[in-house]
């Protein structure tokens, strides 16, 4: 008798959101002990380590993080609406970014912050509606390679502009450092980790409060049924490139003051957050952004305690260890199984 | 003048054609089913209605040709195409599944009042409005199909197999929902359907199609009469 009883127990509902809290402390938790139980090694391993310094090197991770998050995440919006990689994400990132670097000869920080991101939204949809839909109906390799195209394209048009130079990006944030629990902080991780994490949340409360956001979901999960309840899909899709493009715009603009700005700046950024993406599962929004934060703080720590890594050998590394996450577990850590029947 | 009506209507997947010719018509406030065996070319009607297949030939609705134009057009225009696959998104929720029925301009309001209606055909709707429509069994799936294309207060509702995979007794409650949608409320429904029994017992009017042709028109009584008919498609 106290069988069902026990069972009903369990059976309680806890709803959607609660679940995701609880899933997000345990997922804080554990990174934490993580982090802790890797301190320890190092305690162990390396001479002049302080924890301090350890917990230094993890948030400044946290913050190269948050930027390959960003992009990480346009990248996986773009995937999962039309299964296709944008390799010129990076590109649209820092051709907005000398946009902004444009518009702040003229204004102040936040103006201009706010107006790149406009136009970033219409210049990604620009971009969808006359490069992307002449050849949407092609097979998904046409569509990658014309992204590829625009890649070569933006970087020269970059340069062309603006002059392939090294410049200086303004940082809206003071190059100061504050302490907490004993742990040098600067403002700019800070910052750059405030902004980043801001644009995603503001991102998922978009898509899951909105109908607008609801709709996009829908377009993502199947084009066909969209259309037959009314849906103009090839406007859902440019105004998924038009977010994606404000995603790039916010990683570009926090990565350009410790980068420098040229026409290169997102190249490598790129391929940490293909590798941040592929990491967290390519088509898991939340993943991308663990996966973000993930690498960060890994080549960090990397970097910092492995001799042999350096500065040099970072990107390296952190395709090594994404290529043992994908050999322990193929879909990466968020993504789903593709079940096909054959 | 019907509601509906297809003049001459052909159609073709690349080489292969699959429509021959297609005339038909359904009046407002009928229930008109659409027989044959498979590849006969019910679906592809269905899809040539809601332009998502190549066609030549005339397509009016409401007074309005809507042959060649695009799925979102006709959806706007009042026609609810619940596909044979059932076209829900597996991976949204059961009620934003519904929400998506409701996606117009001002159709917010619409909505609370609408979903409250499908919730008394499909009660337990609301018991599981947060979890995946994936997770659904296929009559859920069906009936949610149902349910979607209800919110959006269609003019005509067309349906492609729903009794596909499902169990009899699932079938035989979705048809009297059906039945009572055109009863009560005067629903226009057009219905494809291999279940030819069930699919008379509901439609006033029938075609049947093979090949690629209309090979038997009249009321669901003729039908039920016809020699021919009975034997291929009733079995008795």
């Amino acid at each position: 008798m106290a069988l069902p009883a026990r069972a009903a127990r369990f059976d309680v509902d806890v709803g959607p959101a609660l679940r995701a809290v609880i899933l997000g402390i345990g997922l804080l938790v554990s990174a934490v002990a993580l982090l802790g139980l890797i301190g320890l090694v190092l305690t162990q391993t390396e001479t002049g380590f302080t924890w301090a310094g350890y917990w230094q090197q993890v948030v400044s991770g946290l913050a190269q993080g948050a930027i390959f998050a960003s992009l990480a995440l346009a990248l996986v919006l773009i995937y999962r609406a039309t299964d296709v990689l944008n390799f010129a994400q990076g590109e649209m990132a820092t051709f907005t970014t000398f946009i902004a670097w444009s518009l702040m000869n003229h204004m102040s920080y936040w103006p201009a912050f706010a107006l790149t991101l406009v136009i970033a939204f219409v210049g990604g949809a620009a971009v969808e509606r006359i490069i992307i839909r002449p050849v949407e109906d092609r097979p998904e390799i046409v569509v990658v390679i014309v992204t590829i195209g625009l890649l070569i394209a933006l970087n020269g048009l970059s340069g062309w502009i603006w002059n392939p130079e090294v410049k200086a990006f303004d940082t809206p944030f003071s190059y100061g450092t504050t302490e907490i629990a004993g742990v040098v902080i600067s403002y700019q991780d800070l910052g750059v980790l405030g902004v980043c994490l801001a644009t995603v949340v503001l991102l998922w409360a978009f898509f899951r409060f909105t109908t607008l956001g609801l709709v996009m979901r829908a377009v993502a999960n199947s084009q066909d049924a969209s259309r037959l309840l009314g849906v103009r899909v090839g406007w859902m899709l440019a105004l998924g490139w038009g977010l994606a493009a404000v995603l790039g715009a916010v990683a570009g603009m926090m990565a350009a003051p410790t980068l420098f700005l040229d026409p290169n700046l997102m190249l490598v950024v790129l391929i940490y957050s293909f590798a941040a993406a592929v990491l967290g599962g390519i088509d898991s929004p939340v993943g991308a952004v663990v996966g973000g934060l993930i690498l960060g703080v890994l080549i960090n720590i990397l970097g910092t305690y492995v001799d042999f890594i350096g500065g040099e050998l970072r990107l390296p590394a952190a395709l090594v260890v994404l290529l043992i996450v994908l050999l322990i577990r193929p879909q990466g850590l968020f993504g789903h199984r593709v079940v096909r029947r054959v | 003048m019907p509601l509906l009506e297809l003049k001459d209507v052909h159609a073709r997947y690349g080489p292969i054609r699959a429509l021959h010719g297609v005339s038909l018509t359904v009046d407002e406030g009928e229930v008109v089913a659409l027989l044959g065996a498979n590849g006969a070319g019910k679906t592809t009607t269905l899809r040539s209605i809601s332009s998502m297949t190549r066609t030549s030939g005339d397509i009016v609705f409401d007074g309005r040709r809507i042959a060649r134009r695009s799925p979102e057009y006709a959806a706007r225009l009042g026609i609810a195409h619940v596909p044979e696959a059932r076209g829900l998104f597996p991976e949204l929720t059961v009620w934003e599944n519904l929400r998506m029925g409701a996606i117009g301009p001002g159709r917010g309001a619409a909505l609370e009042q609408e979903a409250k209606r499908v919730v008394g055909y499909f009660p337990w709707i609301e018991r599981r409005r947060d979890q995946p429509a994936a997770t659904l069994s296929g009559g859920e799936q069906q009936m949610l199909a149902l349910g979607r294309a209800l919110v959006s207060r269609p003019w005509l509702l067309m349906l492609d197999e729903p009794s596909l995979g499902l169990a009899p007794t699932v079938v035989r409650e979705l048809f009297a929902i059906v039945h009572h949608l055109n009863e009560d409320e005067g629903l226009t429904v057009l219905v494809v359907e291999q279940n030819a029994t069930i699919a008379l017992d509901i439609a006033s009017r029938a075609y049947v199609l093979e090949v690629g042709r209309v090979a038997v028109e009249g009321t669901s009584d003729e039908l039920q009469r016809h020699e021919g008919v009975r034997k291929s498609y009733l079995g008795y």
